[in-house]
């Protein structure tokens, strides 16, 4: 079950001709698909989209009531494999994943498809993961559209506009034989509003009509001489007629004054900053009226020539706003101009800044820059020559500490990470490969346990230089979901191909975790519509790993750490893999923390853990902090002269999750840890026996404070 | 840059766009308040636009969440999806440090911006893991804040909310309403909270809190989590006579050194007995006689606080008694609302080792044993493993019951001779260095500040002190021989396998 349930939002989806839909943009697009006739959804999950795929999957009835099949794909590559769909049969497809990290693994795929083009509207709504909030490094998935040739819709940031450029991807898609990939950013899909809505449409064909009746056409396979011809089809037909679709159903916008001498091309995806730069200039109003001239690019990719030289008509300045680098559009429409041996002057990266997220101030320093030089006039008099002094706000930046995201109260990767870190002490430091996922956070103090990580499923392929063996042996982290995604495959079964002498530790917290906890192969749950309880350790046998360590509780510290030091140290040749598995926190509490609370209310038995430190025998030396990162094992400054440092101090929020107890005997730490249960509800033999101990105790104690001088109080 | 922008755009209605970010670290409910902010909007005739960034930003890393809204029209405003400096007009910030990043971003502006911020905190991983203390500073935030902001409102959300059984995203929407700064009244937002239906009576009480909070303005600045309670000794009235002596002779001393000595000579005796409270103040009163009033009796009140943080030294005879008292217990059971209707049990994570074990033989005895690597091995063959102690049951709790009533034996142990000789060794540097370097002398008690933990911790804690104690050695006569003892201690505390302290000794060596 993923982390966020959207069954009531699915209810939406159901809105017929004339209603009004009010929610987040990833759940319109859904809506939109449903309006448009799809016929078969997939993808895989990832940050900005994965909760795309989460509503989906809660959907699925609804799905099945259209006749749309919902596919979970195995990696973006199977998602975008999945499309092939609709190269024979006339059924619209829809894929989704993360962008550029999802398009760098579809990219085969995708570009098998490309080349034979499609029959029925191939959608790929890509959530591209750039700028702020981002996980991954930071590129386009623009050049991938140019290079496979696909188009690349971009549409403005707000319900109608997405809604729309869902219908239009699929129109496009059919009008030019060609796949379309829809780009959402971060914000945009999470952003909020309404849009009306039209009845959900079932796909004229459905996939189970289309199996009845199979197609195949060789024409349509990647291999000489289809080839060759596909590449001539893509120039002289898909593309012409694509350009056309977007001219004649006007898929981008021109807004504000025809006769302006100076005009922005702005990706639809970044039309609302422009506008919002221009009303801070006084140049726009709340609506977006400008004098300015807007040419708005919802397609960013084929440009079409005609279109933009009509814009450029008449003008003598023009200002491309475009995200990211490399400044594949400004090349272009640089190069229209030259050929066309126009005397307008472009400007865009210069008075943008080539790398970095367009954030609010930096599209107001770019535009302001560019009328400076393109319409001083226009601009506001104190921006031409500011007289007022900003007052002086103290710095902070060395007051502020980074708050990078780590593992979750309880988590059970930490005790894994305090295993390894225990090890690293002992034996030294390992060559470490790193793979995604939240294990990743692993490689960030207190831990440091990490190093490179070159994809998804591939960490321990990222120690294939050193499969030859040396002085030590590497290791590599893989979590749950990047072992079934390619992990398998790509990492494990050439490991034992080629003979690695290495060490894997694979990461097992029963979901995809960090994409919002979605079920995978070796889940735990039990899910309706998937087969879930396969065991890692039984296809890491099948692919012929003969050394594996199972280890079904991440918490016991001192049995991880001996693992790896037995992997690390044994005799045996081959790879060595151990499946350490416990489940992820996060999900683990919002299942049983309802259920507890409830068994409470009823009268049951229920023990309720919780760790807590006593501040007298806490030195203050954070040595258990340095093993744990966890959120509620925080600091406490005592009240106390004699103190100079503050004490390990755990808050409310504990879980009882064990790992400070573990941490504290496995590294020799301290004796200032203890867990507390308490017993709700106990049995009458439980409170009889707990009352007599209590009883006795209480004599002890006061026998002795008879007899000597003590404090009062302790502090709490 | 920052372009200084007239706060009033041409078109009036821009200005009437209400921006508003919320700061927040992951996992503190921003996406409830910012559902909340979006429904009374909407409710209230306006058109509103909500975006967040979620992704692993959401583990546990700062977040930011932003509306706009405007009142409702026949056309679509174009809003903005993400906040920009200078351009914000509430900004509600779920944390201080995320206070202080706010401020930093530059979201809070002085002509504009109405600052709604938890003044508790949830430390960042870099600064609880430093041995020593490296708690950011809440008051510099504090004084940014109050210049950035045009109006501020600061106080305890977390503590508000919690007190109520809620969390921190219903107070905050409680100090939003109770700002004034929305023009919805505040019947408006509770329907908001009632219609979301999920633990609203809490939600209520707590939004009720922040409210309250917002419109009594800013909450007085108070030191960071502190309990503020001079501890108090009690005993039988026999050992009370002891202990009034002891007392009176504290009352003899300096009057700036008087209530750190008292508190290190209760310290002292609760550790002990009524003995040892008396030689903690004769080792006290030689270096008042070597001080004066010239410096306020620094290095007095130096050497209390150190002497007795030296006396009183963390062995399991300690330990034992710590975990055994009836104030534990009574702490234990409120801390985790264990009322009478509830059973509580206890398990404690003991590790013991073959040091830990000699360290309570009698001290010859100890000394031979721990000489002999084989003793030692066949020692931590035998304990060396981690124990749960179980302390509610009668088994465990007597067993440590006796070992923290041992402390007569205390005195003869081989760990009370090694601390004993190390105090002599300290005492004696200490001493030496107060006729030539007063300050020097200050620094040098200070240097005990490095010696905590247990086991090797505890070892690396000692070699620190040892390294910085032989550098002063080497600085002795020099000027600044104080000021770079003090640079000395500040780089071993700087991390744990003290790399920082091995540089900076390599940069004193440098110059002698």
């Amino acid at each position: 079950m993923a982390e966020r349930s959207f069954k009531a939002e699915v209810e939406h989806l159901r809105k017929g001709d004339g209603e009004v839909f009010t929610g987040e943009g990833i759940l319109a697009i859904t809506k939109a698909l449903l309006e448009n006739g799809v016929g078969y959804v997939g993808g895989y999950q990832g940050a900005p989209i994965s909760h795309l795929m989460d509503v989906l999957a809660d959907a699925e009835d609804l799905l099945t009531e259209l006749g749309v099949r919902f596919e979970a794909n195995a990696s973006e590559a199977a998602a975008a494999a999945m499309l092939a769909a609709s190269v024979h049969y006339p059924i619209r497809g829809a894929v989704t994943f993360k962008g550029p990290v999802g398009v760098n693994v579809a990219s085969d795929a995708l570009a098998n498809l490309c080349s034979s083009g499609v029959n029925g509207g191939a959608l790929i709504i890509v959530g591209e993961d750039y700028g702020e909030g981002s996980s991954i490094m930071q590129e386009r998935s623009h050049g991938f559209a140019m290079k496979s040739q696909f188009w690349l819709l971009d549409p403005r940031p707000n319900l109608p506009c997405i809604t729309k450029a869902v219908k239009d991807g699929f129109e496009l898609s059919e009008a030019s034989n060609t796949p379309v990939m829809l780009m959402m950013r971060i914000r945009s899909c999470h952003v909020t509003g309404s849009f009306k809505t039209r009845d959900n449409v079932s796909p004229a064909l459905t996939v189970k009509e289309a199996i009845a009746n199979p197609q195949s056409d060789f024409k349509r396979v990647v291999l000489p001489p289809a080839s060759y011809t596909h590449e001539l089809e893509k120039i002289e037909h898909r593309w012409p007629a694509a350009e056309a679709f977007i001219v004649e159903n006007d898929l981008n916008e021109i807004f504000g004054s025809k006769d302006a001498k100076v005009g922005i091309v702005v990706q639809g995806g970044m039309y609302n900053g422009v506008i919002r730069a221009l009303q801070r200039l006084g140049l726009a109003d709340v609506f977006g009226e400008t004098d300015i001239a807007i040419y708005c690019l919802n397609v960013t990719y084929p440009l079409v020539r005609s279109e933009f030289d009509d814009f450029c008509a008449g003008k003598d300045h023009i200002l491309v706003v475009e995200e990211g680098q490399p400044e594949h559009i400004e090349q272009a429409l640089g190069n229209f101009l030259y050929k066309g041996g126009h005397k307008i002057k472009l400007l865009g990266k210069g008075v943008l800044p080539m790398a970095g997220e367009y954030t609010g101030q930096v599209m107001l320093d770019g535009i302001t820059d560019f009328l400076k030089e393109a319409a001083p006039d226009l601009l506001p008099g104190q921006v031409r020559a500011p007289n007022q002094e900003a007052p002086a706000i103290p710095d902070l930046s060395q007051t502020v500490p980074g708050r990078p995201p780590g593992f979750c109260t309880g988590c059970p990767e930490r005790p894994i990470f305090a295993g390894l870190k225990l090890v690293e002490q002992e034996l030294g430091k390992s060559q470490i490969s790193a793979d995604i996922g939240c294990h990743l956070f692993g490689s960030l103090p207190p831990f440091e346990i990490g190093g490179a990580t070159m994809g998804y499923g591939l960490g321990p392929a990222a120690n294939g230089a050193f499969d030859g063996g040396g002085e030590r042996r590497a290791i590599s982290i893989l979590g749950d979901g990047g072992f079934w995604h390619n992990g398998l495959s790509s990492s494990i079964g050439n490991m034992v191909f080629n003979k690695s002498d290495n060490v894997v530790v694979i990461v097992d917290n029963y979901y995809s975790a960090a994409t919002g906890g979605q079920d995978i192969l070796s889940s735990r749950a039990q899910n309706k519509t998937k087969a879930t309880n396969n065991p890692i350790s039984d296809a890491l046998k099948g692919v012929g790993v003969e050394w594996i360590r199972q280890i079904d509780n991440t918490y016991d510290v001192g049995h991880v750490r001996d693992t790896v030091r037995e992997a690390l140290t044994t005799d045996f040749k081959g790879p060595k893999v151990i499946v350490a598995s416990s489940e992820c926190m996060l999900n683990k509490q919002r299942r049983e923390k309802p259920i507890r609370k409830a068994a409470i209310k009823d009268g049951k038995r229920v023990e309720v853990p919780r760790f807590g430190v006593d501040a007298d025998v806490c030195t203050g030396d954070h040595a258990c902090i340095r093993l744990s990162g966890c959120p509620s094992l925080s600091l406490k400054k005592l009240d106390d002269p004699l103190r100079d440092d503050p004490i390990a101090h755990i808050d409310q929020t504990c879980v009882g999750c064990g790992n400070c107890g573990e941490v504290a005997d496995a590294a020799v730490l301290c004796p200032s840890f203890y867990r507390a249960d308490v017993v709700h509800n106990p049995a009458g033999f439980e409170s009889w026996r707990a009352g007599l101990r209590n009883r006795t105790i209480r004599w002890l104690q006061k026998r002795r404070d008879a007899k000597r001088l003590r404090f009062e109080d302790a502090p709490a | 840059m920052n372009l200084a922008l007239d706060p009033k755009p041409v078109d009036p209605a821009v200005g009437r766009i209400l921006k508003i970010a919320i700061i927040a670290v992951g996992g503190q409910g921003g996406g409830v308040l910012t559902n909340w902010i979006e429904s009374l909007a909407r409710a209230q005739g306006y058109t509103c636009q909500a975006t967040s960034v979620a992704g692993v930003a959401q583990r546990t890393g700062a977040t930011i969440y932003y509306v706009e809204m405007m009142p409702a029209s026949d056309k679509t405003p174009v809003f903005s999806l993400a906040p920009a400096e200078g351009d914000v007009d509430v900004v509600i910030a779920a944390e201080m440090m995320e206070v202080g990043r706010a401020v930093m971003r530059g979201f809070v502006t002085p002509d504009r911006t109405v600052l709604i911020g938890s003044t508790h905190r949830a430390l960042a991983v870099s600064e609880k893991t430093a041995p020593g203390d490296g708690i950011a500073n809440s008051e510099e935030v504090r004084a940014a804040a109050e210049i950035a902001a045009q109006t501020l409102i600061l106080a305890d959300m977390d503590r508000l909310a919690v007190e109520q059984g809620s969390v921190i995203s219903s107070s905050l929407f409680g100090a939003l309403a109770g700002s004034g700064v929305l023009p919805f009244a505040r019947d408006a937002f509770e329907d908001a909270i009632r219609r979301s239906g999920k633990g609203v009576d809490a939600s209520l009480r707590a939004f009720n809190a922040g409210f309250e909070a917002a419109t009594a303005g800013v909450a007085p600045a108070v030191a960071h989590e502190t309990v503020s309670t001079e501890r108090k000794l009690v005993g039988p009235v026999t050992l009370m006579r002891g202990w009034d002596d002891l007392a009176t002779r504290v009352a003899a001393l300096a009057h700036p050194v008087q209530p750190i000595a008292s508190a290190g000579l209760k310290k002292v005796v609760d550790f002990q007995d009524v003995e040892y409270g008396t030689l903690y103040l004769d080792r006290l009163s030689e270096f008042q006689t070597q001080d004066g009033p010239e410096r306020d009796w620094e290095l007095t009140r130096t050497a209390a606080k150190y002497i007795a943080n030296a006396m009183v030294y963390d062995d399991i005879i300690r330990v034992a008694d710590l975990k055994t008292r009836s104030s534990r217990l009574l702490r234990i059971h409120e801390e985790m609302d264990a009322s009478a209707d509830k059973v509580l049990e206890l398990t404690e994570f003991f590790h013991p080792r073959a040091e830990e074990v000699v360290s309570l033989f009698p001290a010859k005895m100890g000394a031979r044993w721990e000489a002999s690597p084989a003793r030692m091995a066949l020692l931590n063959r035998i304990f060396s493993k981690g124990r749960r102690l179980r302390t509610h049951t009668l088994r465990v709790f007597l067993m440590l019951h006796v070992l923290g009533g041992l402390k007569r034996y205390r005195l003869r142990t081989r760990r009370h001779a090694v601390e004993v000789q190390h105090m002599a060794d300290w005492l004696s540097a200490c001493r030496d260095a107060c006729t030539e370097d007063y300050a020097l002398a200050v620094e040098l008690f200070k240097n005990r500040r490095l010696i905590k933990g247990y086991s090797d911790t505890h070892a690396r804690g000692l070699t620190k002190f040892t390294k910085v104690m032989s550098a002063a050695e080497l600085l002795k006569g020099r000027d600044d021989a104080a000021t770079w003892v003090q640079r000395l201690r500040e780089a071993a505390l700087q991390d744990p396998d003290g790399d920082a302290l091995d540089g900076a000794i390599e940069t004193v060596k440098s110059f002698l």
